[in-house]
């Protein structure tokens, strides 16, 4: 379902008047999903999708948390905080008026494959001893490095951990929500198959039975892998070859968020109209003249060599969006913000997402 | 924000409003047809542009008379095919199209990264000790998903299209993509980090029953064998002493490798191209890449800042066109909400740009303005290589 987003003002996300739909929590496409993965090639916004979801989740009143795994320190860098420890901290508050009371909260962790491991073998084995020996033979340095299986392991066992965590466990936060800044499209089914990857590494042994309970939820209804991409050829490629693998693999393909998308200023017969150099130039001409804006030839022209340029790059984009209506999943699309990504451009994010049911 | 890693080239904070007409212009021109230059490596962080500005600057090369080889990462499909290379088996091949009446040549190869790996431990090994490494478990786990196995596979992929070109004189410039890593500082590191990790601790000690002295078999051994039979199972352990006691002759060669890799990168005839889109996270890499090549003394040629946003009116200022724009309707609002949208852009992106020239005012640039259609043929190549050249 391809959705058109109308031409939309620079909108303050707290301003009711921009809040088009206000419906009930389970009014979405994605009800019992409680992992949110995110995934997407390099340069499609990956971690910026990652997060606006999380503050939709959160606008909709849920406890959420926001995971990334690759070191990179993306969601410090986005949310403008210093660089996140190996350590839950709430980063922002949801807006209220998403069809709840009261927004919930977005908390933000870092995973670290080192950090997890010696956290899962403290929790497991309670190996204090060992484990602190473990790590001064490099063995930790050793296990994350040439097995990346065994990474992969422990940094989904991490987010495992953090979706099935109740209340019994003393002073342990519990989450409505788990949204995983994941590794991108082209490494994502790896990944994710932490069972086959560590098939011939691990056959029996207590890290093979983590990797199966892992699988299970990875697996489940409670899971769904959404995949980010841009109008462009490249990124649309990899999105279909990452949902053809993940298919495969068996794991739950979610949504496709497409971001970046060019304004919709120009409907489809002006588009045409300027491709087919069929513009009255008289009447555009005395139009600008109307409305004050100094005129010339130059001007006419530069406007129109702009609004081509506009309509070959929309030419593209509605190519590209065929392609991901035969993908057969369904479609979100995220505006290409003009100032770029700040707080206030997340939340317009968000508001745009739950809008369109995404959360 | 993170902090910005220390550089002697950095100015201080009254030098942020860089102006960008005293920004070197980076000419490319010279770069490639200087017979001098004899590599040339693209970086960057992933999806700016990186294998489209390589394969253009090579057919650019090409077709002003050098002899080239270009080695892609992970090309676009259709431009895989359009350059005869879709096929992945590692071996150069001719461009077809390639216009040669300069007298130059272009050649091209999509990296198998698995594949050269291979290679490179067939031949240093006897057939048999080979054999053994390759159908490892570890060794697979290693050679197919070892973060930074992609990078340093490029790397080695790299001097052994240097040396064939010096030996059989059929290049005199080899052009390098390199992988899409998650930070574009990453294949810099690979050799080091592979070679460290060849050199840890705890492979050595794996190694040491097979070395005799039984003197680092320590107290503290125990404990960590026993956690680990605890956690992996005794198979793992087997498989993996296995691996690194097969791999152990091999050792010494690979860190050799990977420290003439890293003195090729440091030599003249060596010229890094950073690539960056008018982001701020490629941007910020980009910062730190040139930072980085010039704590290891490594020659950089300049920035290409690609995909930038164009004004084609500067005539109306994009607050006049949204003004204007609000008192009308129909094609005359759209165009000027359009060029509103594109002037904001504009503005965020020399704000951008501004911010690194300010702490790298010496960095010669060249900005390519973003097309209207995907590259995916010889000629959109020409295209990029004509807007690369300024």
């Amino acid at each position: 379902m391809p959705h058109e987003p109308d031409h939309r003002p620079v909108s303050h996300p707290h301003d009711p008047a921009t809040l088009r739909r206000v419906s009930s929590a389970e009014d979405t496409d994605w009800p019992g999903v409680r992992l949110h993965v995110v995934t997407g090639k390099g340069g499609t916004g990956k971690t910026t999708v990652a997060a606006a979801l999380a503050l939709a989740l959160a606008s909709r009143g849920k406890q959420v948390l926001l995971c990334e795994v690759e070191g990179r320190q993306g969601i410090a860098q986005l949310f403008d905080v210093p660089p996140l420890p190996y350590e839950e901290r709430r980063i922002a508050s949801g807006s209220a008026g998403h069809g709840e009371a009261e927004g919930g909260q977005v908390y933000a962790l870092a995973i670290e494959p080192e950090a997890a491991l010696l956290e899962y073998l403290a929790m497991y084995y309670r190996l204090g001893r060992a484990g602190k020996a473990l790590d001064r033979f490099g063995v930790i340095d050793f296990a994350t490095t040439i097995a990346p299986g065994v990474r992969d392991v422990l940094l989904t066992g991490k987010v495992y951990e953090a979706v099935h965590r109740n209340r019994r466990g003393k002073n342990q936060r519990e989450y409505d929500a788990v949204v995983l800044d994941a590794p991108p499209t082209g490494r994502i089914a790896q990944f994710l198959n932490v069972n086959s990857e560590l098939a011939g590494l691990a056959k029996v042994g207590p890290i093979r039975s983590q990797a199966d309970t892992v699988m299970t939820l990875l697996r489940s209804d409670r899971t769904r892998v959404h995949l980010v991409t841009v109008l462009e050829d490249m990124p649309v490629q990899e999105t279909a070859d990452g949902i053809a693998q993940l298919r495969k693999d068996d794991l739950p393909v979610g949504g496709v968020v497409v971001n970046l998308v060019r304004s919709q200023d120009l409907d489809a017969t002006q588009r045409k109209s300027i491709l087919a150099d069929g513009v009255d130039r008289k009447a555009l001409e005395s139009d600008l003249r109307e409305a004050g804006v100094p005129v010339d030839g130059h001007v006419v022209e530069g406007l129109l060599r702009e609004g081509r340029e506009h309509a070959q790059r929309r030419g593209l984009e509605d190519e590209m969006r065929a392609r991901i209506d035969t993908l057969d999943a369904p479609t979100y699309e995220l505006p290409r913000l003009s100032e770029g990504i700040d707080l206030g451009g997340l939340y317009e994010l968000a508001a745009d997402l739950i809008d369109q049911g995404m959360a | 924000m993170s902090t910005p890693r220390t550089s002697t080239s950095r100015r201080g904070p009254l030098a942020g409003h860089a102006d960008l007409d005293t920004v070197p212009h980076l000419d490319v021109d010279a770069l490639i047809d200087a017979p001098a230059t004899k590599i040339i490596v693209c970086t960057g962080s992933g999806g700016v542009g990186k294998t489209t500005t390589s394969a253009a600057l090579a057919l650019r090369a090409a077709e002003r008379g050098r002899k080239v080889v270009v080695l892609t990462i992970d090309p676009a499909r259709r431009l895989a095919q359009s350059m005869g290379i879709e096929k992945l088996d590692n071996t150069p091949r001719p461009v077809p199209g390639v216009n040669d009446d300069a007298g130059g040549s272009l050649d091209a190869m999509m990296l198998d990264m698995k594949r050269t790996f291979d290679e490179v431990v067939e031949g240093q090994a006897s057939p048999e000790k080979a054999a053994q490494i390759l159908n490892n478990p570890f060794y697979i786990a290693l050679s197919s998903s070892f973060a930074g196995t992609q990078e340093y596979m490029a790397m080695e992929k790299l001097g052994q299209l240097h040396r064939d070109a010096e030996r059989t004189g059929r290049w005199d410039l080899v052009v390098v993509d390199t992988p899409p890593s998650r930070s574009a500082l990453d294949f810099l590191d690979a050799p080091e980090r592979l070679s460290s990790f060849l050199d840890g601790r705890f492979i050595r000690i794996l190694l040491a029953p097979a070395k005799g002295p039984a003197r680092l078999m320590t107290a503290g051994l125990g404990v960590v064998t026993n956690a680990l039979t605890k956690i992996l199972g005794a198979q793992v352990l087997k498989d993996m002493s296995m691996f690194v006691s097969a791999f152990d002759t091999l050792f010494g060669g690979f860190r050799q490798r990977a420290q003439k890799t890293f003195e090729l990168l440091q030599a003249d005839g060596t010229a890094f191209l950073v690539v960056a889109a008018p982001e701020p996270d490629a941007l910020r890499e980009a910062a730190y890449f040139v930072e980085r090549l010039e704590e290891e003394r490594m020659p950089l040629a300049g920035l290409v800042v690609n995909r930038a946003t164009r004004l084609n009116l500067a005539g109306v200022s994009g607050d006049q066109a949204a003004a204007a724009a609000e008192k009308l309707d129909g094609l005359a609002a759209g165009l000027l909400r359009l060029h509103a949208d594109r002037t904001r852009v504009v503005t965020r992106e020399s704000r951008l740009r501004q911010r690194f020239a300010a702490a790298h005012p010496q960095v010669p640039t060249t900005v390519v303005p973003a097309l209207a259609t995907d590259v995916h043929d010889l000629d959109g190549l020409r295209l990029v290589g004509e807007l690369l050249a300024g």
